[in-house]
C-alpha cells in the first residue's frame, strides 16, 4: 500500500492543478471581473473573531463569489527564534510550548526531541512512554478547540461548550502531572522533570472512559447535521497533487487521500509499539478534514489507553537520563555529594553544552509536520533554532482552497486548515 | 499505511549523480547533500524527479558570522568522541570547523512515498549573494523563501512576490542575522533602548 495512492482507484477530487500562477499563495482576479468595475476589496481581519488570531486576509468579491484572495500574516511575530539564540539551552525549553499555545506538549517535545537527537543521549522508557501520553492527550486537546471554535464560527455554538468541557478535564490532568494547565515544561532534556505523580493514572483512566462517549456527542450533534453538511461538503477542495506540491500535512493532507502519518513513516516515542489507525478521507473538503479530526481523537484515547496499561508497571522506574553533564542531578545528593554540587552549579549556571552540529527532527502535531531544526556551535547556546511551523504551511493553501468560493466558505474554509496564528507568526 | 519503517538515512544509495555536487555529508543519521548554488535548481528537479522528494518541509537560512570565533568553546568530552560517563574525561576541546560561506540555506526534503526518505540540500552563499527560487520545484516554497528573505535577508531571484512576511514593509535589517542585536527597538519614553 503506497502513501500516494490509494487502494482503491477514485477519482481525483479535481483534475489539474489549483495553485495560482506565478505567485502560489495569492489568488488573483481575473481581468475581464476586474474590469467590470464591479469588485469589492475587503480587509477581512487581522483582528475578526473567526481568524483563530491575527490573520488579515485581502479579500476581492464579486457579489458573494471570491475572486482574489492575499493572506498577509506576521501580526503575532514576537522573535521566538532570536529570543531562543541567547538563552541556554534549557532555557530555551519554555519558548518552544509558547510558539504553538494550543498545542503546547508536542512543540516542547520537537524542541527537546532535536537536543537530544545532537546529545544522542538515551531516554528511559518511562518517560518514553509517559511522553507519547501526554503528547496524546494534547492531540486531543488541540482537535478539541479546533471542533468548538470551527463549529462555532459555522454557527454551532453548544459545540463550543462541549468541547471545551473535555478540554477542562485534560487541562485538569495536565495540572495534575506538571502544576501548570497549559505551557506545562514537563520535558526536560534526557527525560521527564519529576516522577508522574501518585493518583494520575487513575484520573487519566476516567477520562478515557469518558471521551470516546463524548466524541460520540459531537458526532451525533454534527456529522449528519443538514446544515453542518451544507456547509462543509465539497467546500475548500485540495487534490492530493496540490496538498503535496504545497507542503501540507495533517489532517489537510489525510483529508485530501493522502496516507501520511510521521508516528506511522518514522516512528518516534513509543509510537512503533502502539495500535493505532491512521484516517484518511478522500474528499479533500472541509468535511473530510472535520472527519479526520473526529476519528483522531478516538485513535488518541486508545494510544492513551495503551500507554496507561505500560506506565502502570513502572512504578519506581527512572524518569530521566542518568547523564550528570546534562541532567541536574537528584536533590538529595547535593547534600552529600561534592561532585553533585559542582555539575548542579555548572548545568544552572553556565548550561549544558551539546555537541556541534545540525539536526531537522520532524513529529507529528496535532496540525500536521512539525520540525525543528537545531544547529549548535558546541556552546551551551542554541547556535540556530528554527521551526517548521504546520501551521504557517497550511496558511499558503487559502488561496488554492478558495476557488469558486463564496465569503461564507471562507470562513469554514481558514477554519479547516486548523491554524494557530502563533505558530504561524513565531 | 501498513509497513511500519524508521526513515533510513540515505547515505549508501549514492547522491553522487546530483547536479552541482559539492559535497555530502553523513552526521547524526541525516544526510546532507551540499550543491553550488548557481546548480541548485538541477539539484533540486534530480532530486524531485529522479530521487521522489516530492515534500518540501521547510527551508532554514543560517547566519555563520562570528562561528568558531573567541567567545565560542567546544564541548567537553574526550578525543574519540562524547563520553561524559566516564570520569576524569573532561577538558578536551573541539573547535568548530570553519565553514565555507557566510550563509546556509537548507532545503529540508521528504520523500511521501512508500519509502520514506529525508535529506537536507544545503547551499552556501555569502552577504548579499543571490539563489534561484524553488517555487517552480516546490510551490510551497514561496512563503519559506519570503521568510528567509525577511529575517535573514537572504535575496531570492525571480521569486514573484519577494516581500517581507512576518515584519512591517519598512523595517530596517534583517533581525536574524548574527550581527543584528537582541533588544535593538528603541522604547518609547523609558529612555533606554
Amino acid at each position: 500500500m503506497t502513501a500516494t495512492a490509494p487502494k482503491t482507484a477514485r477519482a481525483p477530487i479535481y483534475s489539474g492543478t489549483r495553485i495560482p500562477s506565478p505567485i502560489p499563495t495569492v489568488l488573483k482576479t481575473p481581468p475581464e471581473l476586474e474590469a467590470t468595475g464591479d469588485i469589492l476589496t475587503v480587509n477581512f481581519g487581522p483582528n475578526h473573531p473567526s481568524t483563530h488570531g491575527v490573520l488579515r486576509l485581502i479579500v476581492d468579491l464579486y457579489g458573494e463569489d471570491v475572486t482574489g484572495l492575499a493572506a498577509v500574516i506576521g501580526y503575532l511575530h514576537t522573535g521566538f527564534e532570536k529570543n531562543m539564540e541567547h538563552k541556554t539551552w534549557w532555557k530555551a525549553i519554555p519558548y518552544a510550548p509558547r510558539i504553538d499555545y494550543v498545542s503546547f506538549q508536542n512543540n516542547e517535545y520537537v524542541f527537546v526531541g532535536a537536543v537530544e537527537k545532537l546529545l544522542e543521549i538515551d531516554v528511559p522508557p518511562k518517560a518514553v512512554w509517559m511522553r507519547t501520553l501526554l503528547a496524546e492527550l494534547n492531540r486531543i486537546h488541540s482537535h478539541l478547540v479546533w471542533i468548538g471554535t470551527s463549529a462555532l464560527e459555522l454557527g454551532a455554538i453548544s459545540m463550543f461548550w462541549y468541547a471545551f468541557r473535555e478540554r477542562e478535564m485534560i487541562l485538569d490532568l495536565f495540572e495534575l502531572v506538571a502544576g501548570y494547565r497549559m505551557h506545562t515544561r514537563y520535558f526536560q532534556v534526557g527525560g521527564l522533570a519529576e516522577d508522574v505523580p501518585r493518583g494520575f493514572y487513575p484520573e487519566a483512566r476516567k477520562f478515557c472512559d469518558w471521551m470516546p462517549k463524548a466524541v460520540d456527542d459531537y458526532e451525533t450533534l454534527l456529522t449528519r447535521n443538514k446544515i453542518w453538511l451544507e456547509r462543509t461538503e465539497g467546500i475548500g477542495l485540495l487534490s492530493r497533487e496540490d496538498a503535496i506540491a504545497l507542503g501540507q500535512s495533517g489532517p489537510v493532507l489525510r483529508g485530501s487521500g493522502v496516507d501520511w502519518d510521521l508516528r506511522k513513516a518514522e516512528p518516534y516515542l513509543a509510537y512503533h509499539q502502539v495500535d493505532f489507525r491512521v484516517p484518511v478521507f478522500q474528499t479533500g473538503d472541509v468535511y473530510a478534514r472535520y472527519l479526520v479530526h473526529m476519528a483522531e481523537m478516538r485513535e488518541s484515547v486508545r494510544i492513551v489507553e495503551q500507554c496507561l496499561d505500560r506506565l502502570e508497571h513502572m512504578e519506581g522506574e527512572p524518569w530521566i537520563a542518568d547523564d550528570r553533564k546534562v541532567v541536574l542531578p537528584p536533590r538529595h545528593e547535593l547534600h552529600t555529594s561534592m561532585e553533585s554540587l559542582i555539575h548542579h552549579f555548572k548545568i544552572v549556571t553556565e548550561g549544558f553544552r551539546v555537541p556541534e552540529g545540525e539536526v531537522y527532527f520532524a513529529i507529528e502535531s496535532p496540525r500536521g509536520e512539525l520540525g525543528c531544526y537545531v544547529c549548535s556551535d558546541g556552546g551551551p547556546k542554541p547556535w540556530r533554532v528554527k521551526f517548521r511551523a504546520p501551521s504557517f504551511v497550511a496558511l499558503e493553501a487559502t488561496a488554492t482552497c478558495m476557488h469558486d468560493a463564496l465569503i461564507a466558505d471562507m470562513i469554514a474554509i481558514v477554519g479547516s486548515l486548523d491554524t494557530v496564528m502563533g505558530e504561524v507568526d513565531r | 499505511m501498513s509497513g511500519v519503517g524508521s526513515t533510513e538515512p540515505t547515505g549508501h544509495t549514492g547522491f553522487d549523480d546530483v547536479p552541482g555536487l559539492a559535497e555530502i555529508v553523513e552526521r547524526y543519521r541525516e544526510t546532507t547533500i551540499v550543491v553550488k548554488p548557481e546548480r541548485l535548481i538541477d539539484a533540486a528537479l534530480y532530486l524531485r524527479d529522479e530521487e521522489g522528494f516530492n515534500f518540501l518541509s521547510d527551508i532554514t537560512a543560517v547566519d555563520y558570522l562570528g562561528w568558531g570565533e573567541a567567545g565560542v568553546s567546544g564541548y567537553i568530552g574526550t578525543p574519540d568522541g562524547r563520553d561524559l560517563n566516564t570520569p576524569m574525561t573532561q577538558g578536551y576541546q573541539v573547535v568548530p570547523v570553519a565553514k565555507p560561506q557566510r550563509f546556509a540555506v537548507n532545503y529540508h526534503l521528504l520523500s511521501i512515498s512508500e519509502r520514506p526518505r529525508r535529506v537536507r540540500l544545503q547551499i552556501w552563499l555569502a552577504d548579499g549573494q543571490g539563489v534561484q527560487t524553488v517555487i517552480p520545484v516546490w510551490p510551497t516554497a514561496d512563503w519559506h523563501e519570503r521568510e528567509a528573505f525577511d529575517l535573514m535577508g537572504i535575496a531570492f531571484d525571480e521569486h514573484p512576490n519577494l516581500q517581507r512576511i512576518l515584519l512591517d514593509d519598512d523595517w530596517e535589517g534583517h533581525p536574524l542575522r548574527k550581527d543584528y542585536p537582541l533588544g535593538g527597538e528603541p522604547v518609547r519614553f523609558s529612555g533606554e533602548a
